[in-house]
């Protein structure tokens, strides 16, 4: 989220699509509700179902699934087309005078430069023309046809509500009353908020969507101010930490990268991150990039990683490929090219597509070890339940061992929620039985591992064998220790920058903020965003001081909120070119003539003159962007693209099947259906009584929500003869389940291109084991594909079949 | 843990709704005591506070735990009810029907109690010692290092990596379990890295 | 400390002097147009009162469990609702629950001394000791709320939180709710906080909009604000003009005429099966011959 769950109380308008957030964040929609009874606020909810959160909505427009992009740039045209733009924060703040290099084109649904063969594009043409100064050229009249402004418009204006309606299934007159109601944002003394979630992100298309929303909320002025920004709903207690710290293939803790094999030396490496500013005095903060990765690299190998070895540059795996996300983690699984997998929680076995490959993958691993509170699918994958797991045990020769760990009552620690506040939260009880914690089952599996090499030796042993571990019981560090590394800490004495006599910091002192951070080796720092939660005032994120000057929602002392505990990402940008509050109500920060101040933590230095200095500092260009240069590998723009699996063909690109450059093995390829065969548009989904695959373990949210069921229109019931409450069998290309059935007016079927598709929902929280009754879950059904740039699987659209089961009804 | 705050700060400023009533003025005083018959004992009394965080979404609302015993005090405690904590500016005190059942996850029957090996071709777990569970994964996974490590590329690039062996780390886990877990996975050269993000 | 007739004001075939001083009425609020029907309050119910609701299925519906039960207090109510006005869905989502009636037909119903008690903050409480079991609060309920458990035979329903009450906190429901749709505070509070959301609704273009607090069962502690208050069973049957059935209205004039101040348990459990057939039924039949005998009354 730019903003916090607490600010959702500020705005006007509220646009939930892609997400549901009344059903998966009931407490975090409490703030919508507050909004709409205290500032008289209104709800718009846009989704291929009425949900509970479209039951309190004061309008709810229904769309096909996978349609967002062709919706979203439909709402851009009709704001374009009526002038409903805030155009002093779209000149000054985004990148709409760039101009854009000449060869630059798009035609058929493709950008220039596009290798059919390779599945991917040259993006050499998607990027500003730079001029003779080494800046970016601009004309801030918006007149030259290759301004980023002209070609926004042209690229937008296929997007018509005709088009829109035919793409999405969206009745014209609905999609016209959702474009007028976000247009009145446009005005800066009106905001708007978009709170979406994986109803976004799974699509082949993902990323876009999202760019999609960003674009129309940076064209009406509403990103960094109160009441607005792009609010990504995660999913999990603290799956935004798990990312900030870096626990993904490609990344190093705080956003920084795991180099790839390109990049041979740490020189190599730092070549193309240098983040030379693209316009006369913008700030560019990834210049500080390399102070970041030393600091980490302080961390991790602590004396060993010096300037003479590059800091341990070499000691970092360097990639092959891409990613190794999920679903190349579970193919590679699948050839045979992996021997062992650890799952620390999470339950691959009903999380990820296509469940019949994923027992597949699972059976030809050597070992599998299991560190769970609970029971999983996952570690029980090779036993037999019947038509919900139909394996034969014997057959199966991975040796699975299972550990059991404590759960968050019974541990201490921090999570970073999806406002970016780092909460801390003190153990209550015992662990059951033998549980231990997260914590001591990894320090254990190092110091064992550590061990057998120091003895046996073995295939290149120095990282391991060096990696910093200062802590006071090797055998469990505490969590405040592990904190403290997290903030930073100055490894030696580090002198005043003005007097070299003093000392600034001293050895061993925790650094106040990662502002002072060094690249010569003489800080420490795990996680550079997250520094200054644990800094010589204490421990920040244990901050309990409910005080909230104004009532603004931000509550600076409570917790900490990374980066240095600011509530609001890009809230200059609530300002004026001067540095005056958009909207006097909702003032945020404002120029007083010699710094920024407020009630947010600026984020922009704190003397940057207002009209030079512009609010998106971590870009090169100091400007937002609605034209994304080379950064996304489906092209600067969104393009309308259809799922993989789709019930009519693309309107606008009529020969492209799905996302022309997502990652397609070639075993799931053959495992793509037709609508020809498989006629109804499938989706997946959360339900508020439950959380994923873990509380259908709760005796209590089991009887809320006891058995797997599929929702369909009574439309489809009449015509299939299922009856509400009867059984049916859903099958997809991969995989069928059998569940029962809820008829209902919630679900319609959508008009697209003039012929009805059916839409089937199917929940996600069953499984074989826990409180509940056993069931299928959708993902026996998914496809194995993800979005183009960070391959997040396509279970938002997919297609499938249905017919009635014979047997009793309730 | 930094309870000097009174937690009823937001039943004075009442913001999200009528919590804000001074209940203590509605209820029965001390009726209770005379009414034992139709009014059960509070189920609260002598139990130990503690804050935490809802382990399920990203909302993170603030929880009371309470527990008979105390591990502060380094005794056995047993949760025996979890409650929204008013204080916190996000919940205010409220939980959804996932985060109000918290006690039931704690408690819940398949809570797993001691590590267990299902050995290939079985057909069941198998009790085993934390000692052995730990060095056979360990076993495991050196052998599969020393196998399959990757010191250099075809090009004689030095690469480092080892990508037979994955380790995916979830959702609910700390920050601090979390880099604790970056290290000793990194350093190992592991590349197959991912977590909970995308579903 | 002899608190029990300062703060009773009605206890079940037993008569209690007036309190000298009276609680103020306290009442909860649920906002229909504010719910989510997420369920929160079933849970926090459950957890709560300790009670352990059977793992179902599903039959068609988000409703579950099926319906009130001794282990289920409070239940949700998914109807899906098309405007005639405008063309478009309603998802009415209530919260169905004991209403805490002024007038309260389950008390009145009850033959079993001291088993079903209201207090002077209207609260309407069972006390399980003293219930036999009989089910006729279950008939002399407008609403449909008490359940009979099948395992001690006794009768269950929502007690307002009594204890948490009688400890300065709101009902767990209460307590629970994530959009606030359910508030608990004094029944003026309560009335004061519906007007202001009836005027949101009005503003959103629910004409209708307004507050149910029926008459007929001389108001209730448990109110709703209903988007569409002129049509109160479209929420799944919540009844327009609720009232006590005939049948109690007899029972309740039998004790008078009887002079019976305290009616002995035997007594009671003998008249009750005298007029119902089984633990918790009244026939057709006899709900006829009491709206007969109480014409003639």
């Amino acid at each position: 989220m730019t903003n916090s769950w607490t600010d959702i109380r500020n705005t006007d308008l509220v646009v939930i699509m892609g997400g549901n957030a009344a059903e998966a964040h009931p407490c975090g929609f409490k703030w919508v509700t507050e909004a709409k009874a205290n500032r008289g606020a209104k709800l718009i909810v846009v989704d291929p179902r009425f949900t509970r959160s479209a039951s309190v909505a004061d309008l709810y427009a229904p769309i096909r699934q996978g349609s967002d992009i062709a919706f979203l740039m439909g709402v851009i045209n009709y704001c374009i087309s009526k002038d409903k733009v805030q155009w002093e924060y779209t000149k000054a703040f985004t990148n709409a005078s760039y101009i854009v290099k000449e060869g630059f084109g798009y035609a058929d649904g493709l950008f220039t430069g596009y290798d059919e063969g390779k599945r991917d594009y040259d993006r050499s043409s998607w990027d500003y023309e730079i001029g003779p100064d080494g800046f970016a050229v601009v004309d801030e009249t918006l007149q030259h046809p290759r301004c980023v402004w002209n070609l926004l418009k042209a690229h937008v204006a296929t997007y018509t509500p005709e088009m829109v309606e035919r793409i999405c299934g969206t009745p014209k007159d609905k999609f016209l009353k959702v474009c007028e109601m976000i247009a009145e944002t446009s005005s800066p003394q009106k905001t708007m908020t978009s709170m979406y979630a994986l109803g976004w992100t799974q699509h082949s298309k993902g990323s876009q969507n999202i760019r999609g929303m960003a674009m129309l909320q940076l064209i009406l002025g509403n990103i960094g101010v109160r009441g607005g920004g792009m609010n990504a709903l995660r999913g999990h207690s603290n799956i935004q930490g798990l990312t900030d710290i870096g626990l993904m293939s490609n990344l190093l803790p705080g956003y920084l990268n795991i180099p790839a094999e390109r990049e041979k030396d740490f020189a190599t490496y730092m070549s193309s991150r240098g983040f030379k500013p693209l316009r006369p005095g913008q700030m560019s903060y990834w210049q500080n990039y390399k102070k970041f990765f030393v600091s980490f690299q302080k961390a991790m190998w602590g004396a060993a990683a010096t300037p003479e070895n590059d800091f341990a540059y070499d000691w970092l795996p360097k990639l092959d490929v891409p990613a190794y996300d999920i679903l190349r983690a579970f193919e590679l699984m699948h050839q045979g090219k992996m021997n062992g997998y650890v799952c620390q929680g999470f339950n691959p076995l009903q999380s990820f597509p296509n469940k019949a490959k994923s027992i597949a993958a699972l059976s030809k691993l050597k070992f599998l070890v299991v560190m769970d509170p609970l029971e999983t699918e996952t570690a029980r994958f090779w036993e037999n339940h019947g038509e919900y797991n139909d394996v034969d045990p014997s057959k199966i020769q991975t040796e699975v061992i299972q550990l059991p760990t404590t759960c968050f009552a019974e541990d201490e620690g921090s999570l970073t929620n999806s406002g970016r506040w780092i909460q801390w939260h003190w153990a209550a009880g015992t662990p059951p039985g033998e549980a231990k914690t997260d914590i001591w089952i990894m320090a254990q599996i190092h110091q064992r591992l550590k061990a057998l090499y120091a003895k046996e030796g073995g295939a290149f042993a120095d990282p391991i064998l060096n990696l910093h571990w200062p802590y006071k019981n090797p055998a469990d560090p505490t969590p405040e220790e592990l904190a403290k590394e997290l903030n930073g800490y100055a490894v030696e004495d580090i002198p005043d920058a003005t007097d070299p006599t003093k000392v600034a910091l001293a050895k061993g002192k925790q650094v106040v903020s990662f502002a002072a951070l060094r690249d010569d080796g003489k800080t420490a720092c795990g996680c550079w965003i997250y520094s200054g939660c644990f800094n010589e005032a204490g421990n920040n994120m244990a901050r309990r001081d409910t005080s909230d000057p104004d009532d603004t929602g931000a509550y600076l002392k409570w917790s900490f909120a990374w980066p240095v505990n600011r509530r609001i990402l890009y809230n200059r940008a609530s300002a004026d070119v001067q540095g005056k509050a958009w909207d006097p109500s909702r003032k945020l920060i404002e120029w007083d003539g010699s710094k920024w101040a407020g009630y947010d933590v600026p984020d922009i230095a704190p003397t940057a003159k207002p009209d030079t200095v512009m609010p998106f500092i971590m870009n090169p260009e100091g400007v937002s962007r609605l034209f994304t240069r080379g950064m996304m590998r489906d092209g600067p723009f969104p393009v309308h693209y259809e799922p993989f699996e789709s019930p009519v063909t693309n309107v606008v690109a009529p020969k492209i099947r799905g996302n022309p450059v997502a990652r397609l093995f070639k075993g799931d390829i053959e495992q793509f259906g037709t609508s020809a065969e498989f006629p109804y548009a499938a989706t997946s989904y959360r339900l508020t009584e439950h959380f994923h695959f873990w509380t259908k373990h709760v005796s209590v949210n089991a009887a809320l929500q006891p058995e797997f069921f599929v929702e369909i229109s009574h439309e489809l019931a009449k015509e299939k003869g299922i009856v509400n409450g009867g059984r049916v069998r859903v099958w997809s290309k991969r995989g069928s389940v059998k569940a029962k059935a809820v008829v209902t007016k919630r679900i319609k079927p959508l008009i697209c291109d003039g012929k009805p598709v059916h839409v089937v929902g199917i929940p996600l929280h069953w499984g074989f084991t826990g409180a509940a009754k056993k069931g299928f879950g959708p993902n026996a059904l998914t496809p194995f594909v993800g979005d183009a740039n960070i391959e997040t699987p396509e279970f938002k659209a997919f297609l499938v079949n249905i017919e009635p089961l014979a047997g009793p009804t309730v | 843990m930094n309870m000097d705050l009174s937690r009823r700060a937001f039943l004075r400023t009442a913001g999200a709704g009528l919590a804000g009533t001074s209940l203590g003025a509605l209820g029965f005083g001390e009726v209770e005591e005379a009414h034992a018959a139709a009014i059960r004992p509070f189920k609260l009394a002598a139990t130990t506070e503690t804050r935490n965080t809802c382990t399920y979404c990203s909302v993170a609302c603030g929880i009371l735990l309470y527990s008979k015993g105390s591990l502060a005090k380094g005794e056995k405690a047993e949760i025996i009810h979890v409650e929204g904590d008013p204080d916190h500016p996000t919940n205010r005190g409220t939980l959804c029907p996932k985060g109000a059942a918290l006690l039931d996850m704690v408690r819940a029957e398949t809570r797993l109690q001691s590590p267990r090996i299902r050995k290939a071709g079985s057909d069941k777990f198998e009790r085993i010692s934390w000692d052995e569970a730990l060095d056979r994964v360990v076993r495991h996974m050196k052998a599969d290092r020393d196998a399959n490590f990757v010191a250099k590329n075809k090009d004689g690039v030095t690469v480092n990596r080892w990508t037979t062996t994955g380790f995916l780390a979830a959702s609910a886990t700390t920050n601090e379990t979390a880099f604790a877990t970056y290290k000793v996975v990194r350093s190992a050269g592991i590349l197959v890295f991912d977590n909970q993000a995308r579903v | 400390m002899a608190l029990t007739s300062d703060d009773l004001i009605r206890r079940s075939a037993s008569s209690v002097p007036a309190p000298a001083t009276k609680l103020p009425e306290v009442a909860k609020l649920i906002d229909v147009s504010k719910c989510i029907g997420c369920k929160a309050c079933q849970s926090a119910c459950i957890e709560w009162n300790d009670l352990k609701p059977a793992v179902g299925e599903n039959s068609g519906s988000y409703q579950n469990p099926p319906d009130l039960s001794p282990d289920t207090w409070t239940l949700m109510k998914f109807t899906e609702w098309d405007n005639p006005a405008t063309g478009n869905l309603e998802w009415l989502i209530r919260k169905d629950g004991c209403m805490h009636c002024s007038d309260p037909g389950c008390l009145k119903a009850c033959p079993a001394p001291g088993a079903i008690v209201q207090y002077s903050n209207g609260i309407v409480d069972f006390v399980h000791e003293n219930c036999i079991g009989c089910g006729y609060c279950v008939k002399g309920c407008p609403f449909n709320i008490p359940r009979i458990s099948k395992v001690d035979e006794k009768a269950y329903k929502c007690t307002l939180c009594s204890d948490r009450v009688s400890n300065g906190q709101g009902p767990a429901c209460a307590k629970s709710c994530p959009t606030q749709a359910i508030v608990f505070g004094t029944k003026e509070d309560m009335k004061k906080h519906a007007d202001k959301r009836i005027a949101d609704l009005k503003s959103r273009g629910f004409a209708q909009a307004g507050l149910y607090d029926p008459a007929g069962v001389g108001g209730t502690h448990v109110m709703y604000v209903l988007h569409h208050a002129d049509q109160p069973e479209i929420y799944a049957g919540l009844p327009k003009n609720p009232a006590i059935s005939a049948v109690v209205e007899v029972w309740k004039g039998a004790t008078k005429y009887a002079g019976l101040a305290v009616v002995g348990l035997a007594a009671a459990a003998g008249f009750v099966h005298h007029l119902v057939a089984g633990a918790n039924r009244v026939t057709r039949e006899d709900e006829e011959n009491a709206a007969k005998l109480k014409e003639k009354a």
